[in-house]
């Protein structure tokens, strides 16, 4: 602040508590709502402070079953979902890093249109392409199995876009001190390459992460079977309960187990995190 | 880079595995898109035919689509425009702090890590005509609330819902670029008597516009393409088609419709939007760069 005005200060203190109020106002009803026994919501609305419930409630979504429209606990879910967010993760960072370092460390015939083919894929999200793609997985038999969760997803060209961008950063130089000294491709990649992109790959691994963890419209139309049933999307399945006699309590444990790992992912890493967002927008 | 390795098939062999999967998960169903797209489909599946243009030709005559398209407008600017202003605001006020700053920015951003189908379940809970205390609130001074009945309320519930989780990208992407801006020009119009309000829409405001742009730019494609399970668990298009957006209708035509070239002739128009955005973002991040 350029003058010093105590009351400005205290205003913008004012407005940012505010914010961060209604910012967490949605997750402190449904943990205090978590806590309910089942019958309390019929007599209207939700108490604004933690009933008595909270422990068998939780302990039943984790390990009984989550609801009445899904017979599996949702530890199961959760196993099924850190699956998926890190064969996403993986996958993508292990074959974008050696395409990218193809494209920028080689020459060859037929790179350019490799370089487009692969590029082309930012054009167009799941969502976009979602009716044809599950008709190819269904063609491989790959319906409720972790490879069909997990493959389509991958085939995205945003990390190879971003190593490439950090890649290119790299001087020359370096590569011909690493020939001269013997060094080969392979040698360099993993002796000098992969050393140096250390945080890069740190800070895609948190944005990837999140991002599959949070998928939703593709394992809700390749997966029947429950077992192979992620916790995000799993949460549907208890909500379209018949006469809309929904459990709310078990609803609001499921959200909220749903929504941990990513958001501590977030503020534990919150580094990385920004630097990760921002690398991905440039 | 003017260095390179010599060898001729290792290259290959390094694009390979993102070749393969692109070809597989990528370029067949983006093909099949563009085929179905010009194909007719029975009721049963059984048999197909070709019928030229005529997907795109029913497409751009049902009011529905239109209809869809008017929505998908309504929703996408009130998602970017509320996201934007509320996110400036707690920005410029968290610069403005000298204790702090990182606290709250780590008290804001946390709801991007919330799946979008979650964010919209976290506000149904809230909004439930039943159960939901802001509704009841609402009820109480005389405002009756029932968004599985009225579309406009369907409305306002999906857009707080996207935007509650978008607030934090462009708060964090606003407080960088509040930081960038040098001291010594803000400091020169406060000498000069300018009031901070003043300081704000004269200085502040039109050196951020290249934030401002790239947000908009990027909020609009979130609440294009990424929105659809705050959609799915809230309202599913309803009530009446008033939250139906483009991308839902894919969705909904191809696998409860079973139209699959009506929604393949759809993904083909959104395809056309995605690169025409793309193309925009570009531009922009070019110009970003002389700037």
């Amino acid at each position: 602040m350029i003058e010093n005005r105590p009351w400005l200060r205290f205003f913008s203190h004012l407005i940012l508590v505010v914010g961060v109020f209604l910012v967490a106002l949605p997750v402190w009803v449904a943990l205090v709502g978590s806590t309910q026994p089942e019958g309390s919501f019929n007599s209207g609305s939700i108490p604004m402070w933690f009933g008595d419930q909270g422990v068998q409630n939780w302990a039943h979504v984790l390990f009984a079953e989550a609801g009445s429209t899904l017979q599996i606990p949702v530890w199961h879910l959760l196993l099924n979902s850190l699956v998926m967010a890190l064969g996403i993760t993986l996958g993508k960072i292990a074959i974008s890093i050696v395409s990218a370092y193809a494209i920028v460390f080689f020459r060859f015939p037929f790179r350019g249109v490799i370089f487009w083919i692969i590029f082309i894929t930012l054009m167009l999200p799941v969502e976009v392409r979602i009716v044809p793609t599950y008709q190819v997985i269904a063609n491989l038999d790959m319906l409720n199995s972790y490879s069909g969760l997990i493959l389509p997803l991958i085939a995205s060209a945003t990390a190879t876009f971003l190593f490439r961008q950090c890649f290119m950063s790299i001087p020359g130089e370096l590569v011909e001190a690493a020939r001269i000294d013997g060094a080969g491709p392979i040698r360099f990649f993993f002796d000098i390459l992969l050393p140096m992109s250390r945080t890069n790959i740190a800070a895609l691994f948190v944005i990837m992460f999140i991002y599959g963890w949070n998928q939703y419209l593709w394992p809700l139309i390749i997966t029947t079977d429950d077992t192979y049933y992620t916790l995000v999307m799993s949460i549907k399945s208890m909500l379209s309960v018949p006469d809309g006699d929904i459990q709310w309590n078990y609803v609001m444990v499921t959200t909220l187990l749903a929504m941990l790992p990513p958001v501590a992912v977030v503020v534990g890493m919150q580094k990385l995190f920004v630097k990760g967002l921002v690398d991905a927008e440039k | 880079m003017s260095v390179y390795f010599p060898q001729k098939k290792l290259p290959y062999l390094l694009v390979l595995p993102q070749l393969v999967i692109t070809a597989i998960f990528f370029l067949w169903p983006a093909g099949q898109a563009v085929l179905q797209a010009f194909y007719r489909e029975d009721a049963f599946g059984l048999s197909q035919q070709f019928v030229g243009l005529e997907n795109f030709v029913d497409l751009f005559q049902d009011p529905l689509y239109y209809k869809s398209m008017m929505v998908t407008m309504v929703f996408s600017f009130s998602v970017a425009f509320l996201g934007i202003a509320v996110a400036l605001w707690l920005a410029v006020m968290a610069d403005r702090v000298i204790r702090g700053k990182m606290v709250y920015q780590t008290l804001l951003v946390w709801p991007y890590a919330v799946a979008p189908a979650l964010a919209g379940v976290l506000w149904w809970i809230l909004f439930d005509p039943n159960i939901g205390p802001v509704a009841l609130f609402l009820d109480r001074i005389g405002l009756h609330w029932n968004h599985f009945l009225d579309g406009d309320q369907a409305m306002i519930l999906v857009v707080i819902s996207a935007t509650w989780k978008q607030i934090s990208y462009n708060f964090l992407f606003f407080l960088a670029g509040l930081q960038a801006i040098p001291r010594s020009l803000i400091e020169a119009a406060a000498i000069d008597g300018a009031s901070s309000f003043k300081r704000f829409w004269d200085i502040v405001f039109p050196l951020l516009s290249p934030t401002t742009f790239f947000l908009l730019v990027v909020n609009l494609v979130y609440a294009f393409f990424e929105t659809f399970g705050v959609i799915d668990t809230t309202t599913q298009g309803g009530p009446d088609g008033s939250t139906n957006t483009l991308v839902y209708k894919v969705f909904k035509d191809g696998f409860i419709g079973l139209d699959s070239g009506g929604s393949a002739a759809q993904s083909i128009v959104l395809m056309a939007i995605v690169g025409l955005m793309t193309v925009i973002q570009f531009r922009f991040i070019e110009r970003k760069v002389q700037y």
